[in-house]
């Protein structure tokens, strides 16, 4: 029988991978708010800033539920 | 707009710093993810099966993903810009029966045998021809699938963002080589499920502003007719009542058969590249779960996928054109993933989608070589070469193999350089194999009179008739009108009828060669076939956790899907 070792589940990366990307994509969404950069359409709607608020908190969500806990 | 204006050779799209942030971490990332693992990838099992512990969840996404390379979603979306939503077909009909199959039908089997690979069943269930014959292809193929690969991502990078040949070459190679020899298949696979949701959030913003701009499906589809008048491309059987009423020149026979019995099922059951991901799950209830989970995310793929491409139709002020009569400044069918990316993404989003479709590029060489070297140790070095070694040195031997498969694909990759047309015949080669083997390997589990003999001629008989099949087609047109029923018949429909072809050439010269020839005494079928297995069953699981109402799920949404878009 193999020993249960003690990985961090794949979710924490990638809970991790989520949340920086979303505060990147949102700080850059936040500084264009005023001048949207040229020649990407409907970006009156600001889609970085509200997709990158969601990858925060699904990220946050992901690294909440899969931290790792230490050895048990 | 971000993307260059017709006319101007500069690139497609032009990243910012904080784009560049964005691929610089994922790089970080998946390197200290492939450090972090090589401490648990100490034995075989763990090296080349990820020590058989994955959930059915991680195990499934990364089934899925190991399909979900760049030069999937490039293609296919260029697909759909060509000929519509009938490109869906690779993704529903072309996909789901055969995950639901091997779910429910096939993976006990390869679980149950603890092989290590579909070659490693073959052994198992007919003896060493069959196994040598399905483990050489198979190394040779995906070690050439992998340098394609490789030059496909450099090519990309460079139409895209204007990065040269060379350093996508050695980036990529370097990053994968040590993420996959530092952790084997438990790397290969953490980084196919971050691809997985790099890709989804990469993309999804595309079809979500798309339909925005357009005013939903509906207005979609007026704007592509406005602008293609008289073109059918948002049905998808509707067309196919003949080969002459749609722009694939494809009947639905090639699709159901060819496609849905024949490549799909081939691809999906028996192409070690994506079996092996299902084998490295923990139990036979996760194996079983893993392909099924796996076809409701591919169900949905055309969401970022197709659709793309049919609102490049409807939205892009000009028109895309084939890739070998594109002049300077035009813009061909694959290049309108990118091109949708760029209208809508700015700064931020548009590096997340660029690191999406790397981390696809990277996912697919990764998964070639981990592959590879899998097939190479276990049915091909241990077998042939080096047979009762310690289990260290069979690891040591995967990740050698790992940094030398990636030299291999390294020069492959500039041979495609210089000979482009070999580009196709890699991708050809690939198909060749792939479903006559299905026809062996279901025979071999469903009927326990197929002798070994049977399994190794029906083999070669439908490899042949596939090569032959092709050749003829590609070298006098004539032929295509005699194997695929209509002159009319484009490449993606000829490959569905070549596949038919041999399909049915396997199936008949097995079972004719099992009739005249002694089959294998039970007790060495014991695990490897129906009627001499004893399958375990879910009865004490309540239904949520049963595979087989999850398979029926998915196949009811498939059919209500095919209704919606008739």
């Amino acid at each position: 029988m193999i020993e249960k070792r003690q990985i961090i589940p794949v979710w924490f990366f990638v809970g991790l991978l989520l949340q920086v990307y979303g505060v990147l994509i949102l700080a850059s969404g936040l500084a264009h708010w005023s001048h949207p950069p040229g020649g990407v359409e409907l970006s009156n709607l600001h889609a970085p800033v509200w997709w990158g608020a969601l990858l925060i908190v699904l990220g946050v969500i992901y690294c909440a539920k899969y931290y790792p806990r230490g050895e048990t | 707009m971000a993307m260059m204006a017709v006319g101007a050779p500069t690139t497609l799209v032009h990243l910012s710093g904080v784009d560049l942030l964005i691929i610089a971490i994922y790089f970080l990332l998946v390197l200290g993810i492939g450090f972090y693992l090589k401490k648990f990838a100490k034995t075989g099992e763990d090296f080349f099966l990820a020590g058989r512990e994955m959930t059915a969840w991680v195990a499934g996404l990364a089934f899925v993903s190991a399909n979900l390379g760049s030069l999937e979603l490039l293609g296919w979306a260029g697909n759909a810009y060509q000929y519509g939503i009938m490109a869906a077909h690779w993704y529903w009909i072309g996909a789901i029966p055969a995950m639901v199959f091997l779910g429910l039908v096939m993976m006990p089997f390869y679980y149950i045998s603890k092989t290590h690979s579909v070659p490693g069943y073959l052994k198992l269930r007919y003896g060493t021809e069959a196994s040598a014959l399905s483990a050489v292809t198979f190394a040779f193929m995906t070690i050439l699938m992998s340098g394609v690969n490789m030059y496909a991502m450099a090519v990309v990078m460079e139409v895209v963002l204007g990065w040269s040949l060379h350093f996508s070459i050695i980036v990529s190679s370097l990053t994968v080589g040590v993420y996959v020899a530092a952790g084997g298949l438990f790397s290969a696979i953490f980084n196919e499920v971050l691809q997985f949701f790099l890709i989804w959030f990469g993309a999804l913003l595309i079809p979500i502003l798309g339909l925005v701009e357009t005013g939903g499906w509906s207005g979609m589809v007026a704007r592509i007719h406005h602008n293609f008048p008289g073109q059918d491309f948002t049905h998808m059987w509707g067309p196919m009542s003949s080969a002459s009423h749609n722009p694939m020149g494809v009947h639905w026979i090639a699709i159901v058969f060819g496609l849905g019995a024949s490549v799909s099922m081939g691809y999906w059951t028996t192409d070690f590249l994506v079996v092996q991901r299902v084998l490295s799950a923990r139990d036979v209830r996760s194996a079983k779960l893993a392909p099924i989970i796996g076809s409701f995310f591919k169900m949905a793929v055309p969401l970022i996928v197709i659709l793309p491409g049919l609102l490049g139709r409807a939205v892009l002020p000009f028109h895309l054109v084939p890739a070998n009569v594109a002049q300077p400044g035009q813009f061909k069918f694959d290049d309108v993933l990118p091109l949708m990316l760029a209208r809508y993404c700015g700064p931020g989003l548009l590096g997340l989608g660029i690191t999406a479709l790397i981390a696809g590029f990277m996912a697919g060489m990764a998964g070639n070589v981990s592959a590879f070297a899998t097939v190479w140790t276990y049915d091909i070095y241990r077998p042939y070469m080096r047979k009762d070694a310690p289990d260290a040195h069979y690891v040591s031997m995967g990740r050698w193999s790992t940094i030398i498969g990636l030299f291999v694909s390294i020069g492959t990759a500039y041979l495609v350089q210089y000979n482009k047309s070999m580009m196709d015949y890699v991708q050809a080669l690939f198909g060749f194999f792939i479903a006559p083997l299905f026809g062996t390997v279901v025979l071999g589990m469903l009927w326990k009179r197929v002798s070994r003999m049977g399994g190794f001629w029906g083999l070669l008989a439908g490899v042949l008739t596939s090569i032959t099949v092709f050749l003829l087609m590609k070298f006098d047109p004539s032929w295509v009108k005699v194997f695929a029923f209509s002159p009319l018949a484009q490449p993606l429909a000829q490959a569905m009828w070549q596949a038919l072809w041999a399909s049915v050439t396997c199936v008949v010269v097995t079972v004719l060669v099992t009739l005249v020839t002694k089959p294998k005494p039970d007790e060495e079928l014991k695990g490897l076939v129906y009627a001499l297995t004893e399958v375990p069953r879910e009865e004490h699981a309540s239904w949520l956790h049963r595979p087989v109402i999850w398979g029926v799920a998915a196949l009811a949404i498939l059919v209500v899907l095919q209704i919606i878009f008739w």
